[in-house]
């Protein structure tokens, strides 16, 4: 799960993670408002659930309140397109008005976790402002890790060295290992996935904040922090992705227009693959659940045919223990009651197969049958063009 | 032959008298696997489907001869649940149960390094030696016995390719779904080191998605020490970056863990790399031609 930059912030403070003074402002007023609170220059900051907002124009300095107010009547409202947000952009609801700093130096600070190693790692990098994925390629002797014993947690000498290899002395130091400890604190016991710092900078007087703040969340994870929980942004999800996932159908809404509802994610994406391979392109991801049931595979088809984009369908089951005419009949039940008219082809696997086959034989409705997914795959796709 | 599982093996069910629990207890024990004990805190002293019920893992072990746990927790209690099977001494854990926080499945783990159990899963449909024993959720009837391993991240698309190796007259020796997490017990590799043991296994179809390097590290095992024809298929290659796949594993972050990167490296390791998952059975049957 993913959280907006001002969330993120407020989360990190309750764990000590210095960052700037600011607050959110909804109208233009407001951010006014809290202009004139904070005192001297600020920072208007755009809230989307995406990066590279400054080269956007989602990122202004204000000298004076009037010019927040005026700043802010042009960002709230605006949409705001980065290399993230894709070309439709994202429309811009709320600002981060935040006290601007003078900053000496930009590093970059993020934890993860590292899936071959299985635990944590903290990686600091003295190249800030930059996309880490790039230092990476281009300077990874520049990228400094700690790989994290659960039980321990982030090590205070662990802490120590990722400081002085970023260049900390005195005061600045110690504030920095300060941040880097309450840090990994709030990535633990938030269950997070992902916590970075970019850039993480050194004020003119050396003082060690969080300029930028990310966070991304455990999805199983989720469920037992109701705060976090709180603080999902439905207006940054696809309309349709998130009443599938109301029906907890996992539905990721993809460019193609052959659209496709299978049982299981790997066989899904697999689906999808096989889609392409054929000569088509997939229009989504729809995984209805190892373990089929009726009731998701009426949810689904709903999803499928509100997706305009979507000219021909292909249904992949592959049931095993679950009976094939169980199958059959919630999908023609729920082509009847949503009256399709797209073309769908069916594939069918399981207990009771060439029931299932009748079934939609006899439904009267625009079924096209297949026995191998290979078979499917050139049927939808033809039917598609 | 087979791997991990066979005849011998005695299974206790954790969470036997939940819903899930139940239903594939009963198709477990229809398959023919041993099933000799099942697990639920408070309802020790039962009887649940003939089969007789423990407050704890150690006392099916002592008293039943416990050697595998089959668990089906809830998520919130799945890593605890494998550490408590890990404890009493069982050889092998399969844990069916998904949506278990990462986290805790990193203490999960951590907990495993001193004790000598071989954890499956989580989020996977199980492990299964066809004709001998099955502990998870695939459906029994479409394996056959015969000499191909198969080591699966996916459910359903271990079933099609388990399929599409009987279409072509083989049989599988064990057949294996690692779990479509991030963090997992066994990984590739462990498995292939018990095949390459394993003298009914005569091929390896090593089927693959995205996320992770697993694949990657995998392929250079592969590459140096595995001399058995493998069979591969990476799942996700029309997958968009940055989106989780439906399992907790499957994404490609940071630009890393595609399906490209990963067929690369399994072709250059000399595994014969399909392009379409409707290939896999036919490229087995060519492996071991």
């Amino acid at each position: 799960m993913k959280i907006h930059e001002f969330q993120a912030k407020q989360i990190l403070s309750q764990y000590g993670v210095a960052v700037p003074r600011g607050e959110v402002a909804e109208t233009p007023a407001k951010a006014a408002e809290i202009a004139q609170r904070l005192g001297g220059p600020v920072v208007l900051k755009a809230q989307i659930h995406a990066g590279g907002r400054g080269k956007g124009g989602g990122i202004k300095v204000a000298q004076s309140p009037e010019e927040a107010r005026s700043l802010a009547e042009k960002m709230i409202g605006m949409t705001l397109i980065t290399h993230q947000t894709g070309p439709q952009g994202k429309r811009v609801k709320r600002l981060l008005v935040e006290e601007a700093l003078g900053v000496a130096k930009e590093l970059y600070l993020g934890i993860v976790i590292d899936r071959a190693r299985e635990c944590p790692v903290v990686m600091a990098s003295t190249e800030g402002g930059m996309e880490i994925e790039k230092v990476a390629a281009e300077h990874p002797e520049l990228i400094f890790k700690e790989w994290i014993d659960p039980s321990a947690g982030l090590a205070g000498f662990q802490a120590r060295r990722l400081a002085f290899r970023l260049g900390l002395s005195g005061e600045t130091f110690k504030q920095g290992v300060r941040f880097l400890s309450s840090l990994y604190k709030a990535f633990q016991a938030s269950d997070a996935s992902l916590a970075e710092i970019n850039p993480l900078i050194i004020t003119t007087q050396g003082g060690v904040l969080a300029l930028d703040a990310k966070m991304n969340f455990d999805d199983n994870a989720v469920p037992r922090h109701p705060d976090i929980q709180a603080l999902r942004d439905l207006d940054e999800e696809d309309p349709l992705e998130v009443e599938a996932s109301k029906y907890s159908l996992n539905y990721i809404k993809l460019d193609g227009n052959v659209g496709c509802m299978v049982n299981g994610a790997g066989l899904a994406m697999a689906t999808m693959d096989i889609i392409k391979y054929s000569g088509g392109l997939p229009a989504n991801f729809l995984d209805v659940g190892g373990g089929v049931t009726e009731e998701a595979v009426t949810n689904a088809f709903k999803i499928l045919v509100a997706d305009q984009d979507v000219k021909a369908a292909l249904v992949n089951i592959f049931g095993g223990i679950v009976r094939c005419d169980m199958i059959a009949n919630g999908i023609v039940k729920a082509a009847k009651e949503l009256g399709t008219k797209i073309p769908i082809v069916v594939r069918l696997e399981g207990t009771n197969v060439e029931l299932g086959k009748q079934i939609l034989k006899d439904s009267g409705l625009a079924f096209t049958s297949a026995s191998s997914m290979k078979e499917a795959a050139e049927k939808v796709v033809a039917l598609a063009k | 032959m087979s791997i991990l599982i066979d005849k011998k093996t005695r299974v206790v069910v954790m969470g036997i008298t939940g819903g899930e629990g139940t239903f594939h207890t009963q198709r477990m024990i229809e398959y023919g696997t041993k099933v000799v004990a099942g697990m639920t805190p408070g309802k020790g002293g039962l009887t649940h489907l003939g089969v007789p019920v423990y407050n704890t893992v150690a006392e099916a072990v002592e008293k039943e001869g416990a050697n595998a746990a089959a668990i089906f927790v809830p998520p919130f209690a799945g890593a605890d649940a494998i550490m408590e099977a890990a404890d009493s001494g069982v050889a092998v854990i399969v844990c069916i149960t998904e949506g278990i926080p990462t986290f805790d499945m990193i203490k999960a783990k951590a907990y495993l390094k001193s004790r000598p159990a071989s954890l499956i899963g989580p989020n996977t449909p199980g492990v299964i030696s066809p004709g001998k024993c099955k502990i998870g959720i695939m459906p029994g009837h479409i394996h056959t016995p015969g000499t191909v391993g198969i080591i699966s991240r996916s459910g359903t698309l271990t079933y099609e390719a388990v399929q599409q190796v009987g279409k072509v007259g083989l049989g599988q020796s064990t057949a294996i779904g690692i779990g479509g997490d991030p963090i997992v017990g066994l990984k590739y590799i462990d498995l292939l080191k018990l095949f390459r043991k394993d003298r009914g296994t005569e091929a390896v179809i090593l089927i693959g998605e995205i996320g992770g390097t697993a694949e990657e590290e995998a392929a250079a095992f592969i590459k140096k020490e595995f001399n058995k024809p493998v069979v591969s298929f990476v799942a996700g290659q029309t997958a968009p970056p940055g989106r989780r796949m439906g399992h907790a594993g499957a994404i490609i972050a940071g630009g890393k863990g595609t399906a490209k990167e990963k067929m690369e490296a399994l072709e250059a390791a000399g595994v014969r790399v399909a392009k379409s998952p409707a290939e896999i059975g036919l490229k087995v049957k060519e492996a071991l031609k």
